[in-house]
């Protein structure tokens, strides 16, 4: 058993990497400005607009796509729900009202100071809503995502709110939309610290783990509990509000991803993240070249693209479910 | 039986004084141009305080819960979607110059077929397990308003405008052209509702009760289903779909309802989420726009406070 599922993990690595590698290629080579590789070397214009433009570009979305589908996987085990990802439970809409009071408050801060901010404020949205949840029985399994979902839009009219009042709605739906389109060198580098920040997350993976497993469980295994909950939220309100900042939210990717994962590989952290962050990339790369292309010269942003694509892989998994007895 | 008349009879009083409010504060002497964009405004949100109290209402009592509402489980985002269909084969120039009165009854058999069909795969899917078939219900509607989002992207931008105005709703830029349609089965409405309200009274009994008494249940259900997608489809119509992802008027409306009806019956509740929803919808919009003025942050208030309404009856059913 263990084997198979080792095998299967390894070719689902395999076979995301692949996918990855190819993509990457194409969104290299997908866009409105003319661009071919047989040029690169002869023309400094092309490799100009690689450098500036489509490479930033692609990174973004890899490091996006990997740390956000990470991020859910994260959330998903410390609150042992299958159906919630950071969109679902308050932090990325308490993200986005922390940035907007930053910008209205403190318009100097730097960006560093913001996204701080931004972090503090879906970290205590968690914190709230893990308190919400807790009046639920443990079988209510669905009711969690449910309050999740209830609870950040209640988040967002509140930003909403300001935002009419103060005439910065724009403003809100850059954070609430996410797409790459803006993105160019210089833009999006704090990616890089959502990228290393999953890359945390897979270095604490056994300890998240058997958290995963229970408290009797964690304590017996002398597991120092409270530290591995409270890395695991930081780490989930870090990436969160870091993609938030740089190219806003994109929901339903954490929330896919683990949940194809885990059905194929388990929920063994240190055997399926890896998996996991390849999928989250190879989903949203996929989605943003679809957005370039099915318009083209225009283009859709990628939260539209996906948010077809995650509600539908969504439902489908809320209604497989229903076959089984649970 | 007094109290619950009291009620009643407080609840039309005050929702006179807040119309009275609406249509004279701020009028600066300006009557000829005052009474009449006020009256057809007033007019829209009496119809669509009777739409969505009246739909929701029905839905909670025929699915036996509290907590239901037809917007939970996508209906009038499931509209938008069918209207952006509409605009994206025809084109923007081709949809309006529909005759409107054709494409809403046109709409209404979609909207009848496609709750239906909507309602049949939450019941097959949800079945006993509630959470599950909300839950479901309200992906649908993210899932309705992505692809209508992302449709709207594909349209060129005469069309993008088009599909813009029914996309939001709002009380200021209303669909005038379908004031009088939308009053026709409003009006249409009122005496075959009322006429079914004690059977609503037996039909929360539950299933086996009902049809013990006398109640042909499939056929009844159906039939209030088909009114309950009819108004969810008229109010969206007139002003678009309220918040995102879901709209909890209906839940805050139907809450407070049954907190001042006092009593299960249908012959106070069915006045009493009329009156409250206008109240709230007439009385808000007099307050933010003439007395905060504030523009149209109505519905945000009102999403807001829906929300918390959702949550707290929620949790504190978990309590017991």
């Amino acid at each position: 058993m263990q084997t198979k599922m080792q095998a299967e993990s390894r070719l689902l690595n395999w076979g995301s990497a692949a996918a990855l590698l190819l993509l990457f290629a194409v969104s290299l080579s997908v866009g409105v400005a003319d661009f071919s590789w047989r040029n690169l070397f002869a023309m400094p214009d092309e490799w100009q607009l690689l450098l500036t433009s489509r490479l930033p570009r692609t990174f973004a979305i890899v490091l996006t796509g990997a740390s956000m589908a990470v991020a859910g996987m994260i959330l998903q085990i410390l609150m042992k729900n299958r159906f919630i990802e950071p969109s679902m439970v308050g932090a990325t809409q308490s993200a986005s009202l922390g940035l907007l009071l930053m910008a209205l408050l403190f318009p100097a801060a730097t960006l560093m100071v913001k996204m701080s901010v931004a972090a503090a404020a879906a970290l205590a949205g968690m914190l709230v809503f893990m308190l919400l949840i807790r009046r639920l029985p443990p079988t209510a399994q669905l009711m969690v995502p449910l309050v999740g979902i209830i609870f950040g839009s209640i988040i967002e009219s509140a930003a909403v709110f300001v935002a009419y009042e103060t005439e910065t709605l724009q403003l809100l739906s850059v954070w609430h939309l996410g797409d790459f389109s803006g993105v160019l060198l210089g833009r999006y580098e704090l990616l890089w610290l959502a990228g290393l920040l999953a890359l945390a997350a897979y270095l604490i993976a056994d300890r998240l783990t058997i958290l995963g497993l229970g408290e009797t469980v964690s304590i017996n295994l002398g597991l120092n509990r409270q530290t591995i909950l409270w890395a695991g939220l930081v780490i989930v309100a870090l990436i969160t509000s870091l993609v938030v900042v740089t190219v806003g939210s994109i929901p339903f990717i954490g929330l896919v991803v683990p949940n194809i994962v885990s059905r194929l590989v388990g929920d063994k952290l240190r055997q399926s993240l890896p998996a996991v962050a390849l999928l989250g990339a190879v989903l949203v790369l996929s989605c943003d070249i679809i957005g370039r292309l099915i318009r083209y010269p225009f283009e859709i942003p990628v939260a539209t693209v996906f948010g077809v694509l995650g509600t539908v892989l969504f439902l489908a998994l809320l209604m497989k479910r229903s076959g089984h007895a649970v | 039986m007094p109290s619950e008349k009291r009620n009643l009879l407080l609840a039309a009083l005050l929702l006179a004084a807040a119309s009275a409010l609406f249509m004279t504060l701020n009028a600066r002497g300006m009557w000829d141009f005052v009474l009449p964009l006020r009256a057809a405004k007033l007019l829209a949100i009496l119809l669509v305080a009777y739409a969505i109290g009246v739909s929701t209402l029905l839905f909670q009592t025929l699915t036996h819960n509290p907590i239901l509402t037809p917007s939970l489980l996508g209906f009038d985002t499931l509209y938008v979607f069918l209207q952006t269909l509409l605009v994206l084969v025809l084109g923007g120039i081709g949809y309006v110059q529909l005759n409107p009165a054709w494409k809403f009854s046109g709409e209404m058999l979609v909207m009848l077929g496609g709750s239906m069909l909507l309602f049949q795969v939450l019941l097959r899917q949800g079945g006993r397990d509630l959470a599950r078939m909300i839950l479901i219900g309200v992906i649908f509607g993210i899932f309705f308003r992505s692809i209508t989002g992302l449709l709207q992207r594909l349209m060129d931008p005469e069309a993008f405008a088009v599909a813009q105005a029914f996309s939001y709703a709002s009380f200021n830029s209303f669909n005038r052209q379908l004031l009088w349609p939308a009053l026709l089965v409003v009006l249409a409405s009122m005496p075959l509702l009322w006429r079914e309200r004690h059977r609503l009274d037996v039909h929360l009994l539950g299933r086996d009760q009902a049809v013990n008494l006398g109640i042909a249940y499939q056929r009844h259900t159906l039939w209030l289903l088909a009114w309950v997608a009819v108004l969810v489809a008229t109010a969206t119509a007139l002003v678009g779909p309220f918040g995102y992802p879901v709209s909890f008027f209906g839940l805050l409306v139907c809450a407070l309802a049954n907190h001042f009806a006092g009593t299960l019956r249908h012959n106070v509740r069915l006045p009493m989420v009329f009156l409250v929803a206008a109240l709230l919808l007439v009385g808000g919009q007099t307050l933010f726009e003439h007395v905060l003025g504030m523009q149209a942050v109505l519905s945000v208030v009102v999403e807001f406070a829906g929300g918390l309404v959702f949550l707290y009856l929620i949790l504190r059913k978990k309590q017991t």
